[in-house]
């Protein structure tokens, strides 16, 4: 079966260093894959380089068995935290309404057939109760659920999360893993989505593709969260310990154990 | 050149600088570039209006460029600052055309302001001048630490006591204060290259803030002593030299910047 | 009665019928709701600098026009396209480093102002030119230019409400636009590019100083009280149309008006009525009231570490 995303042996040198080396791995439809590092493991990267915004310097990445081209809507996209001034004129429901045809040049009279498929989105997501909202005065967890009903509108085959769950609270976080995995399963959306703490996604994902050191390791949780696997990926000694169904990674170095570990909600 | 009379002008002149490169810099570092421009050139219209209605130029030049720095204050509290700054620039320049419309004569006084006279500046003009230069320098030593802080990392500055916004009034006022001293002797379109032109070249240059702040009231002087001398031989306008010369130095800066970045990539290449 | 009565007491007799006042309230009717929505953009882009800049440098570019005998509406033009052209490209894609970049450029034309109007006052005796040049004025627009600076200022409204979707998410997010195949960079270019014409057109027709008002007050004032881009637009457009309307109105009816028995200028009425009317905006809560630094898109940190060479 052709792969949907196909990453060959794809390398990345800015200024002088190599922030990925020979990375490579697929995603079918409808996975859901954890893209899981430190944070500056070049996540961020990885991310810019699939969607074209960013050149390989080496190897290949393929979409449907062919590079991506710059018009392709089958990828979509919600970046890491926007910046959002307070008085941009943008409703929710424009925002949402921008995914379909933002990227057009032209003026668009308002129809009713778009009315309502804006609205439907905002239900999916849950974010109808606020569709009238400046967006620049939402919470981080409201503006997340915009900015996936923005991405998912286009009807993408494969949708691109950078840290999401960054910056949100516990609850937030579970609301926007459950809504993702839902609606990936029901639009058979493959998902890839970047973070620096795999806990809360341990439910939801079917694989993960860790970064450390510039490399990738592939394959499920238990096969990749290994000291040996990630000893070899990191270039240095890392445990790995789980407690209370926590995973919690340290790598020689990590001065501040006990932050780490409230940080992933495991207490003392 | 360096008669007595000119004597006066390369002393007014140098001050000018002095202050030019180092209020230019905060304004350069706290993004206030637009505020810059409207002070000194809000400042002149309500002078050259007041100078019309017979009213003393230098009172209408302290009292609307006071006015623009309290304007772009207040509304700075609750507007992007660059609307707060065309707001009230345009407010003062309203009025400013009032005064001009009411009036029924066009004179010299106030087309010396918009271009300085710095030629012509008398022996008894110097000493305020100076005066004046010593007190801004003054306020803006006494203000510095909180002002860098405020400028540079303002969620640090806030934690430890430093207002925002009376850091951001303080800092207008000394423009206002320089504003006031500078006009009359270069004039209101000078002023504003003679603040953003250096403090821009220094910050492109370097990130250091007080090899930035020297730099730019060395570009400052340099940019002034160079105009003074070719404007003195071709009797063209010393804003015009000043304004050519800062944004000279501006792409030099840049390309100097530019080099420099690319030198750097080169010797990490290799790797 | 009393209707007609007052109606008559603010319009004077013979108003509407002049030519002239006809000519004025077409154009500027026009001007006004271009500056209105290209203004929405220019502020909410942070470019309220560029856009006054913009306008100061293509009254130079009048004035040297004039002095070499040239149309001045070309001057205008050429010389605000220029000025565009170059504060892109020297500026950098960050916010302060924009308006330093217009900074710089505008120091340059400020200096080439200086230099036209010195050889103006060299070349003749009209000293008055500096003064018209800087505050303008409506009156002096004939009917026969009127089509011209009409159709002009219709194709920049043009070109930016073609833009209007891309723009916009643009603002949201460069990156989303960037990966959906936008063209971040040129969109940019051609977006000052119709800034710069629609400066330039309303700088020569009402002035440099009502160009920046009626570019920013209304924008300003409909993005604190409007929600939604065309909302927002139009009430820009309503809010710039009454602002040009009621000031060309007072001006007319303040021609026997103390001190001077000449009329107030246009554009201080104007003026008045767009800050006005932002600060009236203020007795309702807007968007930036609350003004948490957060919301500060560029700390001046992150442009040190940004702008720090190597």
């Amino acid at each position: 079966m052709a792969e949907l995303l196909q990453v060959e042996g794809a390398g990345v040198r800015l200024g002088g260093r190599q922030i990925l080396r020979d990375v490579s791995f697929g995603i079918s439809p409808g996975e859901f894959t954890g893209l899981i590092g430190p944070n500056g493991a070049g996540k961020t990267t990885l991310l810019r380089v699939i969607l074209g915004l960013q050149p390989v310097t080496s190897g290949s990445v393929l979409i449907d068995g062919s590079p991506r081209s710059a018009r392709d809507a089958s990828i979509g996209y919600v970046p890491q935290k926007l910046v959002i001034e307070p008085d941009m004129p943008l409703r929710v429901r424009d925002v949402v309404s921008l995914g379909v045809d933002g990227h057009k040049f032209g003026i668009r009279l308002p129809s009713r057939a778009r009315r309502e498929l804006v609205s439907d989105m905002l239900t999916a997501v849950g974010a109808q109760r606020y569709a009238n909202a400046r967006v620049g005065e939402l919470s981080g967890g409201e503006q997340q659920r915009v900015m996936i009903a923005h991405a998912l509108i286009s009807r993408p085959r494969l949708l691109l999360l950078d840290e999401p769950l960054a910056n949100l609270d516990i609850s937030s976080e579970q609301g926007i893993v459950s809504l993702l995995a839902r609606l990936a399963r029901a639009e058979r959306i493959a998902v890839l989505l970047s973070a620096h703490d795999m806990n809360p996604l341990l439910s939801v994902m079917d694989r993960i593709v860790y970064v450390a050191g510039g490399r990738v390791a592939v394959g499920s949780t238990d096969e990749v969260v290994q000291p040996q696997v990630l000893s070899r990926l990191y270039g240095q000694p890392v445990d790995v310990i789980r407690v209370r169904g926590r995973i919690l990674v340290v790598a020689e170095g990590d001065t501040d154990l006990a932050a780490k570990a409230a940080d992933i909600g495991v207490a003392g | 050149m360096f008669s007595g009379l000119m004597m006066n002008t390369w002393i007014a002149a140098t001050v000018v600088a002095v202050i030019a490169g180092v209020v230019g810099f905060f304004a350069v570092l706290r993004g206030s570039t637009f505020a810059a421009h409207a002070i000194p050139n809000g400042a002149f219209a309500g002078a050259a209006g007041a100078d019309l209605l017979g009213l003393n130029a230098l009172v209408g030049l302290a009292v609307f460029s006071l006015a623009g720095a309290l304007g772009i204050a207040a509304l700075s509290r609750r507007s992007r600052h660059d609307v707060a700054t065309a707001l009230t620039f345009v407010m003062m320049l309203g009025v400013g055309a009032l005064f001009v419309g009411w009036s029924t004569e066009y004179a010299a006084e106030a087309y010396s302001l918009l271009f300085g006279e710095v030629f012509g500046v008398g022996t008894d003009q110097v000493l305020p001048i100076v005066a004046l230069g010593i007190v801004a320098i003054a306020a803006i030593i006494v203000m510095f630490r909180p002002l860098m802080l405020s400028s540079a990392m303002p969620e640090v500055a806030e934690a430890r006591g430093v207002s925002g916004p009376r850091m951001e009034l303080g800092f207008l006022l000394v423009m206002a204060l320089a504003t006031s001293m500078t006009v009359p002797v270069v004039g209101a379109l000078l002023m504003f290259s003679l603040m953003i032109g250096p403090a821009a070249t220094a910050r492109a240059v370097t990130a250091r803030p007080m090899l930035a702040m020297s730099l730019s009231v060395a570009i400052a002087l340099v940019t002034a002593w160079i105009g003074i001398v070719v404007s003195y031989r071709t009797n063209w306008p010393l804003g015009f030299f000043v304004g050519v010369i800062g944004a000279g130095f501006f792409l030099l800066g840049r390309g100097w910047a530019g080099v420099r970045r690319w030198l750097v990539v080169r010797a990490a290449v290799p790797a | 009665m009393i209707v007609s009565h007052l109606l008559r007491y603010v319009f004077e007799p013979g108003f509407f019928g002049s030519g002239e006042v006809q000519v004025a309230f077409a154009v500027g009717t026009v001007i006004a709701v271009t500056s209105a929505v290209v203004g929405v953009f220019t502020v909410t882009r942070g470019q309220s600098f560029a856009g006054h800049s913009l306008g100061d440098i293509s009254t130079t570019g009048g004035s040297g026009a004039f002095l070499l005998g040239v149309s001045q509406f070309w001057g205008y033009l050429v010389l605000g396209a220029a000025a565009a052209a170059f504060m892109e490209l020297i500026g950098v894609q960050r916010r302060r480093g924009r308006d330093v970049a217009t900074g710089v450029v505008l120091g340059a034309g400020t200096g080439l102002a200086a230099l036209f109007l010195y050889l103006d006052t060299q070349s003749s005796s009209t000293t008055g030119v500096s003064f018209t040049i800087l505050f303008g004025s409506l009156f002096a627009v004939t009917g026969s230019t009127a089509p011209a600076l009409i159709a002009s200022a219709l194709l920049a409204l043009g070109t930016v409400l073609v833009l209007a979707r891309v723009l916009m998410l643009t603002s949201l997010s460069p990156d989303i636009a960037a990966a959906r195949g936008v063209p971040v960079r040129a969109v940019g270019v051609a977006y000052l590019m119709a800034l710069a014409v629609s400066v330039a057109l309303s700088s020569m027709i009402i002035g440099a100083i009502l160009s920046t008002a009626l570019l920013i007050g209304p924008a300003a004032t409909a993005l604190r009280v409007a929600r939604g881009p065309v909302r927002t637009m139009a009430v820009a457009a309503g809010i710039g149309v009454a602002a040009i309307w009621i000031g060309i109105l007072l001006a007319y009816d303040s021609y026997y008006w103390p001190p001077a028995g000449r009329g107030w200028p246009v554009s201080f009425f104007v003026v008045t009525l767009t800050v006005g009317g932002y600060l009236i905006s203020y007795l309702r809560p807007g968007p930036r009231d609350d003004r948490s630094r957060a919301a500060e898109p560029e700390s001046p940190a992150e442009e040190e570490q940004v702008c720090s060479p190597a």
